[in-house]
């Protein structure tokens, strides 16, 4: 149910009202005697004035302001000459009060619409938590978010949502994260856990030691992103505004030319001025001299779009990315986290000289601080926490991995090149996945292979990225090219490129975007170590990074959980979008303009005009509510 | 310094007028109105009091578009 706020109630009544009077004094079958057009005047002046008594005065107050060509102004204008054209020459005064009350209704119409959308837009935004509790003498204090100071400890109790980042002090529970990440399946949490605002607590009390201030938490961010990202313009909105500010003068300068040339040119030609009739086109020029229809409809559906996106969980971080993911020709993915889950397992050891345990033990000791998910992995496959005391002077070797001291042994663990950096032999293993080589001691002691698996949904994601007419596909990777094409063909990507350094990275997508010159190329990655090859391609897509700041500072899309396919999805909505853009500014600019050139020959009077005008920007608004619903496939 | 003020204005091309206004105003580096969520983001010159500044913002706007009101 439409619920209208109390201005636009009262606008409502005007409408009626004078929209009864208006009916009901052109109606009445009375003739009023000698002075019938005069007095007809007045009672038509009444419904006028219920009617356009702000614009009125609005338009004065313009004037005063030097606001010409407001089109309050130019209102008033269109419909006071047209009561004087009433008196003086045709008796016509329906046509004024009938413009008045239709201009109000396309003003109030655009008032619900654009209500209607902010609050459809503002469902999504209900993870916004109100409130914090914090316990003070063993009571429950609830609290304003934004005032908790960074280390307070906060009580969620189950069915709350987390309302600030931190860590668990004390407490076991299950949350729902869908609202981060599209994640349904709910994730369980004990003591030691960290926890990202926005969360759902399920099942047990908990007690969470604030990490961050309420504005700097992951849902703050969110919500931040997702409010401010109409308010980068898209190239579209840039032209509609730049088109509006010439539009109405030039439409006000037409009908100054249509009230004056006409008349002179038949003065000349010694036939007699019919001046009313030039004068009364002019007025109607004025009827449709206002851009609203373009003005309105686009930013409100680049709005929808957006909306839209973040319904399917796709947060876009600005109308003019959504403008470029509908061009976007290539997509580039890099493997790991994206189209790979991003867990490696250790599937194979290959060592002679020390157990296999103390392969493990060195290389994940080593490791231990490294963010590379192949770090995680041996940290995993050793299974026991290692006392970061033991490792010293860590070095990270950019492409080809570690040295560190472990119990002050030089442990160095990385690739071949590596391997080779040092100049150590390596024994080659048989075995797909990407091997780490261990040296312990300057000497090569065995290696590790460890394995990637690939989401079940990248084939599809390649299936439907085809489908949505992407012409390329290109996966880059620091892996061996053994393993690389073997994923490849899995998922049916087109291109490969493997054994990349991060910066040959981003020089591939350097070569790919002049290669493809004329079409946005899209690059795809997990937020970790990517940030440079996000930034220089046209549109950067990060994947399951919420709670990484990182990344999302980065990228310009960010899909919240880690499913490829989402890819296909935004790129669906952009373009629906952009379509239905499209259509409001091609259908917009026909109907003034064909209205405007029926205006001037006279075929069109100012009832059809300011019909034509309401019509096609009602039209126009709804049509853009569209992009807020995108149905897959 | 931004700063994000809630707006109110009832047509988009008005939520465009009160933005050049803004933006013509002393003191203010840059302004963008956000007609469908109803907001007014402002970047301040270094120095300047957003405070006054938005008095005078507020003036200005008022001339544009006599039935807008910004919450300062």
């Amino acid at each position: 149910m439409i619920s209208l706020r109390k201005k636009q109630k009262k606008v409502l009544y005007r409408i009626i009202i004078a929209a009864i009077l208006t009916i009901v004094v052109a109606l009445a079958p009375i003739d009023y005697g000698e002075y019938h057009k005069e007095i007809l005047f007045c009672l038509f002046l009444i419904p006028y004035l219920i009617i356009g008594y702000d614009i009125l005065i609005k338009a004065a107050k313009g004037i005063g302001n030097g606001q010409a060509f407001d089109e309050n102004f130019l209102m008033a204008v269109a419909t006071i000459g047209a009561m004087i054209l009433g008196v003086t020459y045709t008796g016509d005064y329906e046509e004024a009060v009938a413009v008045m009350i239709f201009y109000q209704i396309g003003e109030l119409f655009q008032s619900i619409a654009v209500d209607q959308s902010r609050n459809s837009i503002s469902k999504l935004m209900e993870i916004r938590p109100d409130s914090a509790f914090i316990e003070e003498n063993g009571e429950l204090t609830e609290v304003d978010p934004d005032e908790v100071e960074i280390g307070t400890v906060i009580v969620v109790r189950p069915g709350d949502r987390v309302p600030i980042d931190g860590v668990i002090v004390e407490g076991t529970s299950s949350l729902n994260t869908s609202a981060l990440t599209g994640e349904s399946i709910p994730r369980d949490v004990m003591e030691g856990d960290e926890v990202l605002s926005g969360c759902i607590n399920l099942s047990g009390v908990l007690k969470i030691r604030t990490t961050k201030e309420f504005g700097e938490s992951t849902v703050s961010k969110i919500l931040d992103l997702v409010e401010n990202a109409s308010s980068r313009k898209a190239k579209t909105e840039a032209f509609i505004t730049k088109f509006a500010k010439v539009y109405t003068p030039f439409v006000v300068g037409s009908a100054l030319l249509l009230a004056i040339v006409p008349t002179l040119v038949q003065l000349g030609m010694g036939t007699d001025p019919e001046f009313q009739q030039w004068i009364y086109r002019a007025l109607t020029f004025l009827v449709i001299s206002c851009p609203c229809a373009l003005v309105i409809s686009i930013p409100l559906g680049f709005f929808a779009g957006l909306g839209g996106a973040s319904r399917e969980g796709v947060l876009v971080k600005g109308s003019n990315y959504l403008e470029m993911l509908s061009d976007v020709d290539v997509v580039v993915f890099d493997k790991t986290g994206t189209l790979t889950q991003g867990v490696f397992e250790v599937t194979d050891v290959s060592c002679n000289e020390i157990p296999r345990e103390r392969l493990i033990e060195m290389a994940a000791a080593a490791e231990s601080s490294s963010p590379h998910p192949i770090a995680a992995s041996l940290v995993r496959a050793h299974g026991i926490d290692i006392d970061r005391s033991r490792v010293s002077d860590v070095e990270d070797i950019p492409g080809k991995g570690v040295i560190a001291k472990v119990d002050g042994v030089p442990v160095a663990v990385g690739n071949k090149r590596l391997m080779e950096h040092l100049g150590l032999e390596i024994e080659e293993v048989q075995a797909t996945g990407t091997t780490v080589h261990v040296a312990i001691d300057g000497k090569f002691a065995g290696s590790i292979t460890i394995s990637d698996v690939v989401k079940p949904e990248s084939h599809q994601a390649m299936e439907d990225l085809r489908k949505a007419g992407i012409k390329k596909t290109v996966m880059l990777t620091g892996d061996a090219d053994a393993v690389a094409q073997k994923v490849a063909s899995e998922i049916g990507i087109d291109e490969v490129y493997s054994q990349l350094l991060p910066a040959d990275k981003l020089a591939k997508i350097e070569n790919i975007i002049e290669e493809n010159d004329g079409s946005a190329v899209a690059f795809v990655g997990d937020g970790i170590n990517d940030a440079p090859s996000l930034v220089r391609s046209d549109i950067g897509i990060t994947m399951g990074a919420i709670g990484s700041d990182a990344a999302i500072e980065a990228s310009d899309v960010v899909i919240m959980d880690d499913d490829p396919r989402k890819i296909a999805t935004s790129i669906g909505i952009s373009r629906k979008t952009m379509k239905i853009i499209n259509e409001n500014i091609i259908f917009t600019l026909i109907v003034k303009f064909g209205f405007l050139g029926l205006a001037a020959v006279g075929v069109v009077d100012m009832w059809l005009a300011i019909i034509a005008d309401v019509g096609v920007m009602i039209v126009a608004v709804l049509n853009s509510a569209r992009a807020l619903r995108y149905k897959l496939r | 310094m931004k700063k994000t003020y809630k707006i109110e204005v009832d047509c988009a091309n008005c939520a465009t007028k009160m933005e050049d206004a803004a933006k013509k105003t002393e003191g203010v580096a840059d302004a963008s109105v956000n007609f469908v969520l109803q907001k007014m983001t402002v970047e301040f010159v270094d120095g300047a009091d957003p405070k006054e500044v938005m008095k005078v913002v507020l003036k200005n706007c008022k001339k544009v578009e006599s039935d807008c009101e910004i919450e300062i």
